[in-house]
């Protein structure tokens, strides 16, 4: 027997809201959705009249529904944007090459231009080519620096004014999670705020406008709303740490839906102490790119892999550091002995 | 007349790749005593339909959390999850939020 929508506008209710516990109809559901994401965009500022806005699109579900409710507001609320599709090509077989399809078809659906950058230009690797030298171990550290660095290098090439990412609230909640996990105290003072602008100049922000928004409701937005997106598995082991997190969360969220609110409203929230030291942020003497280290995280591992030690700023990096330091030491030797 | 209850499953957001890639099946649940519930159509998935990993499908007596589940495209959340009386005809989608971003 159908449960009447919670607005009262008479029609059968499709969906159980997670973060409120309302039932709505399809209307009122999409109604609320968007208007959400609306209001997250303009408390937080995340654009100004003119702005041109990279949507990061993978194909998958997030930032489909990213790009296609960006276009309606846009529209419907006149924030005078210019929106583009901005993707990385990891350069994985049978998965990033299967998702790319559905990215274009993204831009014919809305009518948005496609920028699409690989590893393989960007970084002389691609993902098959990484996974080939180094095996499944720690893939997705390589695959997660070098996108994150893509997108940086895509976004200036374009010239746009910043990036909005697919991130959610589910997985805003996990990241919190994780930094507390890995006792990341600087990544768990940024991970929350809605824009991720760095103190380097030179670097363009990140906004997340689904920060707010639940998976489930994601999903069943792209259900009923029949927006195409690409959901296979990535070929490469995943993550398993964050696995863990992934399924913690889910099982807490069935008893208690708030969670994933509660749990991004504490990240927000946490305050480190003023002498607390956090590493401060400068510039990748290599590549510029923002880093606390000399050199960011993308060039030493690029710096592992070309020259064969792969293990190069992966976990405890001792080992592979004195492996560099020898080769370095043998180059010298061998320069000295051919004089 | 056939006997049995006949129902179409289907399945989206990767759900489908534990049941053969196949997005739509349409099945006939035998007659039993007891009326059909979605309690009772998991445990026939899991040993009739269900092709791989079924930890990936089903933890416990219900589907794996972050795993949506629509009947006649309404959410169950609304009918009572696991005891909904599954009717004949009915259509009942499996949608899983857990692949890709
Ligand atoms: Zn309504
Ligand atoms: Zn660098």
């Amino acid at each position: 027997m159908p449960v009447l929508c919670s607005s009262k506008c008479g029609k059968n209710a499709i969906l159980k809201r997670p973060k409120t516990g309302d039932a709505l109809c399809k209307d009122c559901f999409f109604w609320a959705f968007e208007t959400e994401v609306h209001s997250t965009i303009i408390s937080g500022n995340l654009f100004k009249r003119g702005d041109t806005v990279a949507v990061a699109a993978s194909g998958g579900k997030d930032s489909t529904v990213l790009a296609y409710v960006l276009k309606v507001l846009n529209e419907r609320h006149d924030y005078g944007l210019n929106l583009v599709l901005l993707s990385i090509d990891e350069g994985i077989t049978g998965y990033r090459d299967d998702s790319l399809e559905t990215v274009k078809q993204n831009r014919d659906d809305y009518q948005m231009p496609l920028k699409i950058l690989s590893y393989e230009e960007l970084f002389g690797w691609t993902m098959d080519a990484i996974v080939a030298q180094i095996g499944r171990k720690n893939n997705c550290t390589f695959c997660g620096v070098f996108r994150r660095q893509a997108l940086d290098k895509g976004a200036t090439q374009l010239g746009v004014n910043c990036v909005a990412t697919g991130h959610n609230a589910d997985d805003l909640a996990e990241t919190v999670l994780m930094n507390i996990l890995r006792g990341d105290i600087a990544r768990l003072q940024r991970c929350t705020s809605i824009i991720t602008e760095s103190e380097t100049e030179g670097t363009i922000p990140r906004v997340k406008p689904l920060k707010y928004t639940y998976e489930k409701e994601i999903v069943m937005y792209a259900y009923f709303k029949r927006l195409v997106y690409f959901s296979t598995e990535c070929v490469f082991a995943p993550n398993a740490y964050r696995g863990h997190a992934r399924a913690f969360l889910k099982d807490l969220e069935k008893i208690r839906p708030s969670v994933i609110m509660d749990i991004i409203h504490s990240g927000e929230s946490l305050q480190v102490k003023d002498n607390v030291k956090l590493p401060v942020r400068t510039q990748c003497s290599r590549c510029g790119s923002v880093s606390s280290q000399e050199l960011c995280k993308a060039c030493v591992l690029l710096e592992g892999l070309n020259r064969g030690l792969p293990k190069l700023g992966i976990g405890k990096s001792s080992l592979a550091n004195r492996a560099r330091d020898q080769q370095d030491a043998e180059k010298k030797e061998k320069v000295i002995c051919d004089f | 007349m056939t006997d049995g209850l006949q129902v179409t499953l289907e399945f989206g957001g990767g759900a489908e790749l534990l049941f053969g890639n196949i997005k739509k099946h349409e099945v006939t649940l035998p007659v039993d005593d007891t009326p059909w519930t979605i309690r009772s159509l998991l445990t026939w998935m899991k040993d009739n339909l269900l092709k791989e990993r079924p930890e990936l499908f089903i933890q416990g007596d219900t589907v794996r959390p972050g795993i949506l589940v629509l009947v006649n495209d309404a959410d169950w959340e609304l009918l009572g999850e696991l005891d909904y009386k599954i009717e004949s005809k009915d259509t009942i989608l499996f949608i899983s939020t857990l692949h890709g971003g």
